[in-house]
């Protein structure tokens, strides 16, 4: 047993759900118990879905344990046929289901609809939900794609492409498949298929008219690409173009597949010049921690590390399918790769790392805002805010303007760090006159409710009292890390006590 | 005033019905349990679906170093019973090391935990005896058993055989249900000025402060859904005062006036002690009265506060319920509710969701009662709705949430006219 109160990932039938909700014309008849339903919520509130996903459950209770639960399961798949008239069906079991051994494969085929009826195999106490969506979207293009189709004659037509992974309840996926089709397009080639996200069944029965086939989402993707690639000799790309240097690899890639000429284009993005501009100048050498699943957490190290001028002090992911290109990336930054999903395991990871900016996921933030460390949300899981009305996108050149924005932001930027450092001594800025904008009185509290962390006793030595009062001069945001640092430098020297010669002794020493 | 035989005597017609159910289970329950019994753990001991619920359910709350978790059942865990004892007790040490603060720790059964038998009961015993100082217990919010707010009952059901016994001929009242602290405190207070003097509460906010139960007790249901509390209740020689629930002004009075009468309280005296509450009570509906009066209203079952909360609406503030679903009708416990309902309200117990959708649909109701799951695509088809949980979660009861409740059904409706420009179908996603 696994002691638990945070999970990155839901359970892998939830997964699937996210496949169904993203397609058009498909149903799943999920065998599972009353309360399970709660799993629509997150659809319907943190997507803000306009519809039921179609998803009928057949929510039995303990009176219905024993034979009944089979007839329950067939009368409940005849109902939503008859109801919805899905062009196809995918049933499968939830984890208390897989327990009770009724087999929704074998009860489905009995059925003898005139439909295609896919049976899922989930293993709920070993497999989680970027499995359940991965696997479900591999069973459906299995089963659905028409294996003898090919594309036709390249003559007098544009490259056509397949836009693979994107599903329901995906961080910005609406967006980057937006983006992406744009991109494509302007490199003259063509979208043929979007899947799962608005794809019906008869769009899967044709993605063997495409030339190749974008994977964009390696999580959700990965497994069907590599069947298409296998059955229907589709290749597939493998850089997901979520910033400027990988966004322009994925061109060249891209390009390659197509066979067209690597177009000679600019980066239509501001995000290049944003960063060369001197109000950068200040982020460099930010350290940041990275973590999310591992598709958006490598693009990220590289964003930040090649693009932002950031230096990466921690590298992670939750799912372990891909910690194979986690443990990859993070030898590019000489860090340890971080693989778990133990949501008290990254918190100790950041605290340990000194950062100054979190990347990360919903809980991330949660941490980061504990901790007070600047925080940006880079993948999921995440919360209703992070399903934005606006075009948001995180791949292609608008999503590196996204990504400046929202990473900086948390920041402070460079102009107005230096105001605060010039000034902090003054009787505006000082650290007991709270935000202007808050009518400088009621915002005493916030700042002063940090203090208590920083006003205890250190052990061993402890600060003089007038090493303390410089310390206090130090804004309040870097005040923490100097006083990490400072501590640190005199256990390391085994000082007695912290002394004003302390401080710049250790500030000379970690400014090596 | 048996009202268990006035119903029998003039009964109504309750629509039953099987299928699919759209509602949440009773591991819901322990997001606000949990809140009000300060020093308890909740460990269900499930899957990675239970997790990832009450994670759902849960939102923000489980950042705050909740005093609740899930043991994931694992693969090996599956291999054979003992080994899944084995590792419990693990668990159990492991949690208890880390937050010495907990007094008592509920383990709560879950469908999967339920389904391969694992016994919890035999393991709080045994965990009780490995860990002393701590009181273990053990009930279950499985799906399978427990609809919703149902979780709340069989956790208060498990704590009544733990709760000491009281001095016999100890005249006493005890308040049963989870209540905010602030109206748990208004309610206190009324009952003092009537004079009566000791009263409890089920759940207490601390586990030492478990009321004592016995013959002298008499206890007042502040909610719908004790069916199995009350009973042990009952088994162990309390006495329940039937009532209607403490929502609005009549409700809030009919309920102290259970206790009051129980307690021989002088009429007078209880009418000038409750008037000035109870007159707030009904200045503050007054305002929403305008804006709700002739609204239909239609309530997909969820807690179990469908029925008395229907009343209040049709009775205080002059709404016309259509159909009102609950999950679960203790025909005794809503004796008086269901007298007090108005005429030609269709009951229903039990969900086909797709069918009741149907018949919202077709009677388009002012304003729809669902939970979150359905609330949203109904508004994208045009109804108003009202997300149910929030019911569950606000402080509703009493004089002076009177005025809070009413809003909270008419907020909805008083949007819908404010957001009438803009256009009636945006792109969806």
């Amino acid at each position: 047993m696994q002691l638990t109160v945070w999970t990155y990932e839901g359970p892998p039938h939830v997964g699937a759900m996210r496949v169904a909700t993203a397609m058009e014309g498909v149903h799943y008849v999920l065998h599972a118990p009353q309360g399970d339903t709660y799993a629509d919520l997150l659809f319907t509130m943190i997507e803000r879905r306009g519809k039921r996903p179609p998803v009928t459950y057949t929510t039995f209770q303990a009176r219905d344990l024993g034979t009944d639960t089979a007839e329950l399961f067939q009368s409940a798949a005849r109902d939503a046929y008859a109801r919805f008239s899905p062009q196809a069906m995918i049933v499968g079991a939830s984890c208390t289901a897989e327990l009770i051994q009724d087999d929704p494969a074998g009860l489905a085929l009995a059925m003898a609809l005139p439909i295609p009826v896919i049976a899922l195999e989930l293993p709920s106490y070993s497999r989680k939900e970027c499995f359940g969506a991965s696997e479900t979207f591999y069973q459906l293009v299995r089963t659905l794609t028409d294996q003898n189709l090919k594309p036709a004659p390249r003559e007098g037509r544009r490259p056509r492409a397949n836009l693979l992974g994107p599903t329901a309840l995906g961080f910005r996926h609406r967006d980057d498949v937006v983006e992406v089709t744009r991109l494509l397009n302007d490199i003259g080639v063509d979208v043929a298929v979007v899947a799962p996200l608005g794809a019906t069944p008869a769009d899967l029965a044709r993605l063997g008219e495409a030339d190749f086939n974008v994977s964009m989402y390696p999580e959700t993707s990965d497994t069907a690409v590599r069947w298409l690639e296998k059955t229907l000799g589709q290749k597939y790309t493998r850089t997901v173009p979520i910033g400027i240097g990988a966004t322009n690899e994925f061109i060249a890639e891209v390009c390659g597949l197509a066979g067209l000429p690597v177009p000679s284009v600019p980066a239509d993005s501001r995000m290049p010049w944003w960063s060369q501009s001197v109000d950068s100048t200040y982020l460099t050498g930010k350290r940041v921690f990275i973590f999310g699943d591992a598709t958006h957490a490598v693009a990220a190290a590289r964003v930040a590390s090649t693009e932002l001028g950031f230096e990466v002090v921690g590298l992670g992911c939750y799912n372990r399918e891909f910690a194979r290109d986690v443990r990859e990336a993070a030898k590019l930054y000489g860090v340890e790769p971080l693989i778990t999903d133990d949501y008290l395991a990254v918190e100790d990871a950041i605290a340990a790392s000194a950062c100054e900016l979190v990347l990360g996921t919903q809980m991330e933030r949660h941490i980061a805002k504990r901790l007070r460390i600047p925080c940006a949300v880079i993948s999921s899981p995440v919360h209703v805010q992070d399903f934005p009305a606006r075009h948001s996108p995180q791949m292609g050149f608008e999503g590196a303007n996204v990504i400046f924005d929202t990473w900086i932001h948390p920041l402070a930027m460079g102009l107005e760090e230096h105001l605060l450092t010039m000034f902090r001594d003054d009787f505006e800025f000082n650290d007991a006159a709270g935000s202007s904008h808050l009518g400088g009185h009621g915002a005493a509290a916030p700042v002063a409710e940090a203090e208590p962390e920083v006003a205890a006793p250190v052990q061993p030595g402890g600060w003089t009292a007038e090493a303390e009062r410089e310390l206090m001069k130090i804004p309040f945001f870097v005040r923490g890390k100097a006083r990490r640092n400072t501590e640190a430098f005199a256990a390391m020297k085994g000082l007695p006590s912290i002394t004003l010669e302390t401080l710049y002794d250790a500030k000379a020493h970690h400014a090596r | 005033m048996n009202t268990a035989l006035a119903a029998a005597a003039a009964p109504r017609p309750i629509l039953r019905e099987r299928g699919q159910r759209e509602v949440f289970c009773g591991l819901t329950g322990i997001i606000w349990l949990h809140r009000k019994v300060q020093d308890a753990f909740f460990l269900v001991v499930g899957s990675r679906t239970c997790a990832h619920l009450l994670q759902s359910a849960a939102g923000v709350m489980v950042f705050a170093e909740p005093r609740f978790a899930t043991a994931i059942i694992e693969e090996r865990d599956l291999a054979g019973l003992a080994d899944a004892n084995e590792e419990l007790d693990r668990v159990v040490a492991k949690l208890l090391a880390r937050r010495p603060e907990i007094k008592l720790l509920f383990l709560v059964g879950s469908c999967p935990s339920e389904v391969i038998k694992l016994d919890l009961s035999r393991a709080a015993a045994r965990l009780s005896e490995s860990q002393p100082g701590v009181k273990i217990l053990n009930y279950s919010g499985s799906g399978i058993e427990t609809t919703f707010t149902q979780g709340e009952d069989a956790c208060l059901a498990a704590l009544v055989p733990a709760c000491p016994v009281a001095p016999t001929n100890a005249r006493r009242l005890l308040i049963v249900g989870a209540l905010p602290d602030i109206v748990e405190d208004q309610f206190r207070r009324l009952f003092a000025e009537l004079g009566i003097e000791r009263v409890d509460s089920l759940p207490p906010r601390r586990a030492k402060d478990l009321p004592q139960v016995g013959p002298g007790t008499v206890f007042l249901l502040a909610q719908p859904f004790l069916g199995d509390t009350a009973q042990a209740l009952e088994d162990r020689g309390c006495k329940h005062l039937p009532a209607l629930f403490p929502f609005g002004a009549e409700g809030t009075t009919a309920w102290l006036h259970a206790a009051a009468q129980a307690f021989g309280i002088d009429e007078m005296h209880f009418r000038a002690v409750v008037a000035p509450g109870r007159a707030r009570a009904k200045r503050a509906l007054e305002r929403h009265a305008e804006r709700l009066a002739g609204k239909t209203i239609f309530f997909m079952p969820d807690s179990q506060l469908e029925v008395p909360l229907a009343r209040f609406l049709a009775n205080e503030l002059g709404m016309t319920p259509i159909e009102v679903g609950t999950p679960y009708l203790h025909r005794a416990h809503m004796a008086d509710e269901l007298i007090a309902l108005p005429e030609g309200v269709l009951i229903s117990e039990g969900q086909d969701v797709d069918k009741q959708l149907d018949r919202v649909r077709a009677a388009k109701p002012d304003l729809t009662v669902c939970g979150l799951g359905l609330a949203n695509p109904l508004e994208r088809e045009g109804l108003t709705t009202k997300w149910s949980i929030e019911l569950v979660f606000s402080p509703v009861h009493g004089f002076d949430q009177a005025g809070d409740l009413a809003e909270l059904f008419a907020r909805p409706l008083v949007r819908r006219d404010k957001v009438a420009s803009l256009p009636k179908s945006a792109p969806c996603n």
